[in-house]
């Protein structure tokens, strides 16, 4: 930056716009051999952008009134049966914001798994893998409070199954669902507080959680698909070998994946919006009625995994019902990944170094987890109970016994700068 | 920035740590009405006021169903035969005798209510919340089994309870359905949500 303008060097005397610039996007080198799997986090970026900007736009036209109005039907379903028939545009807008509730889970997940696979929660980055697990959870309970918006069916009776697990937890447990709930049953309080924290504070907390991730991102730099640290071989001037600036290099790269998400993101919003049933249930398009409850209640396809271990566990322990300990369980298997960083004692950290038995426990992970999910949208019956419990076993078990599989390993050596495959 | 070693100030230092304290507590004593607000409101307390039923309207095998806290409550008059089928499916209850269920002491009995034709029962499982639909057709008919004897059966995840709300063996409910706080202020008319003179 030799020769500024003049109005840049204004600013810059007064704001650290061109270092800002240059530290996070012209002078901030990434690995230059980062594959596919690295578009999954600037997706979750777009998506979340796209839930914001459609969420203002929605809330312009939503009520969160669970009063009925003339017709007897309660004023938020209304609102919204409103903005898809009578508001210009609005149910392209409400869409895109229910296809994008469904898109961020499945950016989110393969952006975790791409973790996994390359070891990107190994030392230095535990703190930004930590962060990204707080991410995940403020996500669960934003997804969450803005399924009960609509007031469906599914909406109520989710909403009033989910909350009863509260009253599970001993002692307090009762008092603490009245306490949530803001009334002794689901009810307009209900609805009017899940608005707020779902439109005002879960963004704000989400925000500040991103800028976080890619602040702790890039202190630490990006890892690779090698799982080797690029900062270790610098040239004269102490740029990275094997790095390459994040702008204009990734993205452009990024605008690629871009392309590829909108083409699958908007055909879904156009030609199958309410996503086979799965993104949208069908029992929701029937206003919440509190003393009728649907034939068959299950959550939305991104709750499926951890819903299935809760189920999943049928037996009281040490005198407490057996619905407390499916809550724990559920709760454990979300904060458990936090720890992967110091589960791992692998000598490596990309699957492209790491032996069978790694290979071997991922592959098995990724088959209980999507059995765990295709399960928590059926009814159970003893069977599927079964499975369900075969696949949480296997689930917990990646984690726990990852210290002394990962130890025993044979892996293969790293090499010494980063490869193209 | 170079600091010259100066000694610390021990009074100011205490000052210091004093305001800090104050301050935190008046920090902590503002939140206090932010988290009450999460309570349930004068108005949904209300709400939640006892309701007055007329029981002369419930014809012997019927059931009427009243809102008392947003809840769905179940006044079913049972007849002897009703009655009668609460000795017969005990064996094949899972707390016949509620030790373990929610009901004021004055309906922990067979019946599971102040007088034996009337029971008084919140129609929600205690699994998850779901409101049981009536069974009261016996045998084949009511397409559960052939010995079904009248009862409940919850659509979400198939809990089943006999006329007296008390869950079957190896159900996913773990207890009897409550039986909310009542009295009877007259021969017909019962206080649903209250049992205090």
């Amino acid at each position: 930056m030799t020769s500024k303008s003049g109005l840049l060097q204004w600013i810059d005397e007064r704001f650290p716009l061109s270092s800002t610039i240059e530290g996070h996007l012209t002078g901030y080198y990434a690995p230059k051999n980062l594959n596919f799997w690295y578009f999954f986090g600037s997706l979750a970026l777009l998506v979340f952008v796209i839930q914001i900007v459609t969420g203002i736009f929605l809330v312009m036209n939503y009520k969160p009134d669970g009063t009925l109005n003339a017709a007897g039907v309660p004023v938020a379903f209304a609102s919204v049966e409103y903005i898809m028939r009578e508001v210009p545009g609005g149910w392209l807008i409400r869409y895109m914001h229910s296809t994008g509730a469904s898109a961020f889970f499945i950016v989110v997940y393969l952006h975790m798994f791409r973790g996994l696979l390359y070891g990107s929660y190994r030392k230095p980055r535990e703190l930004l893998w930590i962060i990204g697990v707080l991410i995940f959870l403020a996500l669960m309970g934003e997804a969450f409070m803005g399924y009960l918006l609509p007031w469906g069916q599914m909406s109520f009776w989710g909403a009033q199954v989910i909350i009863n697990l509260v009253s599970a937890i001993p002692v307090v447990g009762p008092d603490l669902a009245v306490f949530v709930r803001g009334d002794y049953v689901i009810s307009d309080a209900t609805l009017n507080r899940f608005f707020s924290l779902h439109v005002i504070a879960l963004p704000l907390v989400l925000l500040l959680l991103v800028a976080a991730h890619i602040v702790a991102l890039h202190e630490v730099g990006s890892n690779n698909p090698d799982g080797i640290e690029i900062k270790k071989k610098k040239d004269a001037t102490g740029k990275p070998l094997d790095g390459i600036p994040f702008h204009p290099y990734y993205t452009v790269k990024d605008m690629v994946g871009v392309a590829g998400f909108f083409i699958i993101f908007f055909a879904v919003v156009f030609f199958a919006p309410e996503g086979g049933g799965y993104f949208l249930e069908a029992n929701n398009f029937i206003p919440a009625d509190p003393l009728k409850t649907p034939p068959h209640i299950a959550p939305v396809w991104y709750f499926t995994p951890f819903y299935s271990i809760l189920r999943a566990v049928t037996y009281p322990l040490f005198g407490l019902d057996a619905k407390f300990w499916g809550v724990v369980a559920m709760f454990a298997a979300v904060l458990i990944i936090a720890f992967l960083p110091w589960l791992d004692r692998s000598p490596v950290k990309s699957i492209r170094y790491k032996g069978p038995i790694f290979k071997i426990a991922l592959t098995l992970f990724v088959i209980a987890f999507l059995i765990l999910g295709y399960l928590g949208v059926l009814p159970p019956n003893p069977m599927r109970t079964l499975v369900a419990q075969i696949c949480a076993v296997i689930y917990f078990a990646f984690f726990l016994l990852m210290p002394w599989y990962s130890k025993i390993d044979p892996c293969k050596p790293e090499p010494e700068r980063v490869t193209w495959k | 920035m170079t600091h010259t070693a100066e000694p610390l100030d021990d009074n100011r230092r205490q000052l210091l740590v004093a305001t800090s304290v104050v301050g935190g507590a008046g920090a902590v004593a503002l939140a206090a009405p932010f988290v009450a607000s999460f309570a349930p409101s004068e108005r949904a307390k209300a709400a939640g006021a006892p309701v007055e039923v007329d029981i002369s309207k419930v014809p012997p095998g019927e059931m009427i169903v009243v809102e008392w806290r947003g809840k769905p409550i179940w006044v079913l008059h049972r007849t002897p035969e009703m009655l009668e089928s609460l000795k017969a499916v005990r064996e094949k209850l899972a707390d016949p005798d509620s030790e373990k269920s929610i009901q004021p002491s004055y309906a922990k009995n067979e019946h599971r209510s102040i007088k034996p034709e009337f029971l008084i029962v919140e129609g929600v499982c205690t699994h998850l919340g779901c409101s049981p639909s009536a069974k009261f057709q016996r045998g084949e008919a009511s397409g559960i089994s052939a010995d079904w004897v009248g009862g409940y059966l919850c659509p979400c995840h198939g809990s089943m309870f006999d006329l007296a709300g008390r869950v079957f063996k190896s159900m996913p409910a773990p207890t009897n359905l409550p039986v909310p706080p009542h009295k009877y202020l007259t021969e017909t008319k019962v206080l649903i949500g209250e049992d205090k003179a």
